[in-house]
């Protein structure tokens, strides 16, 4: 598949994605965020960082670039999209996925290995594990803290759209331990963990390897 | 007309605010017992043309909404419009 991974000002796990997406044997690219074409790229992944700096609120200012408006129709009309870490923030900022992500709980910057359960595996990105699997993936983030409104939190549990939650720890304080959610087409997915991070044995976990492998939207 | 308009958001209520807690908790070790909570949010200052004050309010409420404070976590309050030189 051709994945595009979209580059902000502020990326910095831009390249880490775009070797996990060709470790998995797709043809990955990237496209800068002022750029108004995917290039016709199937999966878009929007990287982890700290676009503009986190300025105002993380990912409050890149969720206006202009590559964002591709991005939303992609996602509309059924396209994959990934957001890792400050992806997953630009996705809820975007509103493409709902809630926000807040400070983290614990007043720190958390950069750790944690454990996240599959709660989801009916979507092109979880086909390949077990439901109830158990990953061990990092975090890094200072705004990581999922929140959202009671009755927000209820529809995604009762759709089955919290994808992944922390197990044994949760680093952030994240309502009802959510690390990764996903839209009602099934076709978008956020979490704040880093899979491309995890993606081979060097880098000490290949849990997070078959999240690229898009099995189940025909790779 | 020129306008400078004052923007405050903050966390919304029932939301948990770790900056104000650890500002609270800073405050009573230094011993300040009276400081039960803190909140902690932000100021935006705009200068904007606009036809008149009420006009001038409305393009901030819509900044806002649009941009400066994030609905599921923040409310916003336009606390002065004042003509700008």
């Amino acid at each position: 598949m051709k994945v595009a991974v979209v580059r902000f000002p502020g990326s910095n796990c831009d390249a880490d994605a775009w070797h996990a997406a060709g470790g998995a044997g797709h043809a990955a690219t990237f496209v800068w965020h002022r750029s108004t074409d995917l290039g016709g790229a199937d999966v878009v992944v929007l990287p982890g960082g700290f676009s503009y700096g986190d300025y105002l609120r993380a990912g409050a200012i890149a969720r206006f670039s202009p590559v964002m408006r591709a991005v939303e129709a992609h996602a509309r009309a059924g396209g994959l999209v990934l957001g890792i870490c400050n992806g997953f923030q630009i996705l809820c900022e975007a509103g493409l996925l709902p809630g926000a992500l807040a400070r983290n709980a614990g007043l720190a910057f958390v950069c750790r290995w944690v454990t996240i359960r599959v709660d989801a595996t009916d979507t092109p990105f979880t086909a390949a594990y077990r439901a109830g699997q158990l990953l061990r993936v990092p975090v890094a983030h200072g705004e990581g803290r999922f929140v959202a409104d009671d009755p927000t939190l209820d529809r995604l549990e009762r759709d089955g759209r919290i994808v992944f939650r922390y197990v044994g720890h949760n680093p952030n304080g994240a309502l009802r331990d959510i690390a990764g959610i996903t839209n009602e087409g099934r076709n978008v997915l956020g979490m704040m963990p880093h899979p491309e991070r995890a993606a081979e044995s060097l880098l000490g976990s290949t849990d997070g390897a078959a999240l690229f492998a898009l099995a189940a939207a025909g790779a | 007309m020129r306008f400078r308009v004052r923007i405050r958001i903050m966390p919304r209520a029932g939301i948990l605010d770790p900056q104000g807690q650890a500002v609270a908790h800073a405050l009573g070790a230094l011993g300040f017992a009276g400081a039960l909570d803190a909140r902690v949010g932000r100021i935006v200052e705009c200068a904007l043309e606009a036809a008149d004050p009420s006009d001038a309010r409305d393009a901030a409420r819509r900044m806002c909404e649009r941009l400066l404070a994030n609905p599921v976590t923040e409310d916003f309050t336009v606390d002065a419009v004042e003509p700008a030189e």
